[in-house]
């Protein structure tokens, strides 16, 4: 199969799976790592973690904001990467 | 994925330390080397690493109704081997430890096992054994990425069930428990993983045969 078809349907699969919970799921999607958290609370009712983040967001939005930066940067470096590489090929080519 | 800071008893976070640390070692060590011997490989190995820094950015919404996200280490597991990315992999748990109060120092050796190590291992074996079999390089990556995703949150899931066994029913309940959590919320997300580490892989390694991909995008052929 051509590469660049078989990258749209494995695209549109990742979005279709992210999406469909959404539609079709209810639920309040919270983190899984906060169930599990109240897992242990259930299990161990008083538990209190015995050391605690050194620094934490003050807020959601400045979360949301350092989250949206790692995703950023790696993306960047990635498309980076096949930025550099095409370059590269289309550089070989002229000189061939 | 990432166990709570604070939420493992000190013993545990030790210990977890101690069984990560040597894989760590061994990743800085295969690391120099890879530089060493094929410099051209460096931005390939920078893409590895980037690519777990986004895909571990992304939360996402499962049919369980809550959110997990991949973990991306699957690729860098296949092309560079798994030692890398016990390296990589603890670049984005600081990262996250430190500026997101996401997962934890104390937890970071026991985190490191399961996203760094575990989950890698897994990647490469499937790898390995589809070569063998001789599967698709494309469903070898998919099955590669996918399952080791999944491993890892299985590991997650055991690590808090040694941690707090059930009162009643024990290890294997917590398990199974804390398994409905992590592990059930994240295979969709894991099948999601393996296709675009798939797309990842074919838009890295450009217009070449499938079967060349990965020795080209380790630096091994051109």
């Amino acid at each position: 199969m051509a590469k660049s078809s078989r990258s749209k349907w494995l695209l549109l699969g990742s979005v279709a799976l992210v999406v469909l919970p959404l539609l079709l799921v209810e639920g309040k999607f919270a983190g899984s790592d906060d169930q599990a958290t109240a897992a242990i609370t259930h299990a161990k009712p008083g538990y209190q973690p015995w050391f605690t983040p050194i620094w934490e967001p003050p807020s959601g939005e400045v979360e949301s904001l350092l989250f949206a930066l790692q995703a950023a940067i790696g993306a960047g470096v990635i498309g980076y990467v096949i930025g550099k590489r095409q370059g590269l090929a289309a550089r070989d080519d002229a000189e061939h | 994925m990432h166990i709570m800071e604070g939420y493992l008893p000190a013993k545990h976070c030790l210990a977890w330390y101690s069984v990560s640390a040597p894989f760590f070692a061994g990743g800085v060590w295969r690391i120099r080397k890879i530089l060493a011997e094929r410099p051209q490989a460096r931005m390939n190995l920078a893409a590895a690493g980037a690519f777990a820094f986004v895909l571990s950015a992304l939360k996402m919404p499962s049919v369980t109704g809550s959110c997990s996200h991949p973990t991306g280490t699957g690729f860098g597991a296949v092309v560079f081997g798994p030692a890398v990315m016990a390296v990589l992999g603890a670049m984005v748990l600081l990262f996250q430890a430190l500026l997101l109060a996401h997962g934890g120092l104390t937890t970071l050796g026991a985190n490191l096992f399961s996203m760094a190590i575990v989950g890698p291992w897994v990647s490469y074996g499937l790898w390995k054994l589809g070569q063998r079999l001789g599967w698709s390089v494309a469903v070898s990556m998919f099955l590669a990425a996918a399952l080791g995703d999944l491993a890892t949150y299985i590991t997650t899931s055991i690590q808090l069930a040694l941690a707090y066994p059930d009162p009643v029913g024990g290890f294997t309940t917590a398990a199974i428990k804390f398994g409905g959590i992590f592990a059930l919320t994240q295979v969709p997300l894991a099948i999601a993983e393996g296709m675009l580490t798939v797309v990842v892989m074919d838009a890295l390694a450009g217009k070449v045969a499938d079967i060349r991909k990965v020795s080209i995008l380790a630096g091994e052929t051109r």
